[in-house]
């Protein structure tokens, strides 16, 4: 990494417009933040007096308290609001929502939205920062950052490394935010998914595309398992959550074709007997509990950062954090 | 803002006679290595800190512990610095609780740096006492802050920076006064 990388935007919206270098200082910064949450006192004075707002238009419990652990850590203030009982339930619209929490004057915004897009649209309208916790099926940048930290803590690097990506590619932001970031720090992405669950045009971002299980696990060094979410077809739900562990569930038997320390990873929560057995879950190729304690890491760093980047903004008078050309993208 | 080299206060053997000095008078008022561990202040701290212990083991016969302090997230000026710092770790392997801490940084200046450093030890455990050893001391203090162990005292203008080069970052050891051209 280069000495002189420094962050400057004020949101962090998706991994598909960060640099390489960008993408390592967020991925630096957080090991720093790791040594932080090991210590007896698991806090640090850093943004003491800033607000943080985590406001979730979809249901979330992982992400959004390991968002308000990681705000509480850097000694930040955190509300949290559910929109089910806000004032969105009245019909006010997300700009709207976004004005009158910045008008209490809060620092930073994580927000998690079920439409593409939602964060990029209230980060331009706002001056305070915007972290995107998931927009619809775009992306949720500080899930792929803490399963890139997880890779590079385990394996010692990105570059290089072979990952395969597993389950629903279609309707998944966290499988287009790792595309995105794992592809920018040279690593080989295999996407694996039921044919109908693979997004037309996907090879063009520079994946290999397969729907043989046991090809994408053959030469891995990680697997990323993506919870199948069946839930939104509840009538048909059980043959076919059958049927998809029969073909694509990841268990100690088609292991055995991969490589023997091969990571397990899963954003969870995990589907046991759907998209992985309980037996691989648990077991030694799993990291699916050091992903959760290195997500409060990753987002600290990226709190950190962009608070940082939006009070010397603030310094300068303008808000630089968007490239125009950014604006116009269709 | 250009600077230039204004003096040079110290070379490589001035600055190994200082270091035994200081390594001398740790040892005499602590009476010896018990229970005493040494922390240094990124960057040139922590290098400072490694001399002073391997110099304390070369008089007493046991190297203290090492840490380094990385204060980055405890300074109170992080909205107003242009460019936001690189954090890097902080590296504290053994237990503080009870110990003696010998605090070390290159120059002490306003003593912002310290206090910060202060705060960070004091969450790792409750010392028995921390004790501040620094290479320069170039005054203009904005803190109730002082030295137990000083190099060197440097009066200085603000206008002046003082840089304590070592080896291990700079390739060299040397101390000099720089001032800047407007």
């Amino acid at each position: 990494m280069t000495k002189n990388t420094a962050w400057t935007k004020k949101d962090l919206l998706g991994l598909k417009e960060l640099t390489r270098e960008e993408l390592e200082l967020l991925l630096n910064t957080a090991e720093s933040f790791k040594e932080v949450i090991s210590r007896e006192v698991k806090k640090v004075p850093t943004l003491r007096g800033k607000t943080v707002v985590n406001l979730f238009y979809e249901p979330s419990t992982r992400t959004r308290v390991s968002f308000e652990i990681a705000a509480k850590r850097l000694s930040a203030d955190v509300i949290n609001i559910a929109t089910e009982s806000s004032s969105v339930r009245k019909g006010e619209t997300l700009i709207d929502t976004g004005k009158n929490i910045e008008a209490l004057k809060v620092d930073i915004i994580v927000m998690r939205h079920n439409c593409s897009g939602a964060a990029l649209m209230l980060a331009k309208n706002l001056r305070a920062s915007v972290i995107n916790a998931g927009d619809g099926w775009h992306e949720h940048p500080t899930q792929a950052l803490l399963d890139m930290f997880t890779l590079k803590e385990r394996l010692g690097r990105i570059e290089g490394l072979k990952v395969s990506i597993v389950g629903d590619i279609a309707h998944s932001r966290v499988a287009r935010s790792n595309i995105w970031g794992l592809t920018k720090l040279g690593a080989q992405v295999t996407i694996c998914a039921p044919a109908l669950l693979i997004p037309p045009g996907i090879e063009k971002t520079g994946v290999r595309v397969t729907s043989d299980i046991d090809e994408a696990l053959a030469d891995a060094d990680a697997v990323n398992v993506l919870r199948m979410q069946f839930e939104r077809d509840a009538e048909n739900a059980f043959p076919r959550q059958l049927e998809y562990f029969k073909n694509f569930g990841i268990t100690t038997e088609r292991l055995k074709g991969a490589k023997k320390n091969i990571l397990v990873m899963h954003p969870g929560p995990i589907n046991r007997g759907i998209e992985i057995s309980s037996e691989v879950a648990d077991g030694s190729n799993s990291v699916i509990l050091e992903q959760v304690t290195n997500g409060i890491a990753v987002r600290m760093s990226c709190l950190f950062l962009v608070s940082g980047a939006n009070e010397n903004i603030k310094k300068v008078g303008r808000l630089t954090s968007l490239p125009v050309n950014r604006l116009k993208r269709p | 803002m250009s600077m230039k080299e204004k003096a040079h206060i110290m070379d490589k053997n001035g600055m190994q006679r200082t270091l035994a000095r200081m390594a001398h008078e740790i040892l005499e008022k602590n009476k010896g290595t018990r229970d005493l561990v040494i922390v240094g202040v990124r960057t040139r701290g922590a290098h400072l800190a490694e001399r002073l212990a391997q110099t304390i083991e070369k008089i007493d016969g046991h190297k203290p512990p090492v840490g380094i302090l990385d204060i980055t997230l405890y300074r109170d000026d992080l909205s107003s610095i242009a460019q936001q710092p690189v954090v890097h770790k902080t590296e504290i392997d053994f237990d503080i609780q009870d110990k003696k801490v010998i605090l070390v940084d290159d120059v002490l200046y306003t003593g912002r740096t310290v206090r910060a450093a202060l705060d960070e030890i004091i969450d790792f455990g409750r010392p028995q006492f921390i004790q501040l050893a620094v290479f320069i001391d170039r005054g203009h203090r904005e803190l109730p802050i002082r030295a137990d162990y000083v190099g060197k005292n440097i009066p200085t203008s603000p206008k002046e920076t003082v840089e304590v080069r070592l080896e291990e970052s700079e390739g060299k050891d040397e101390v000099v006064v720089l001032e800047s051209n407007d």
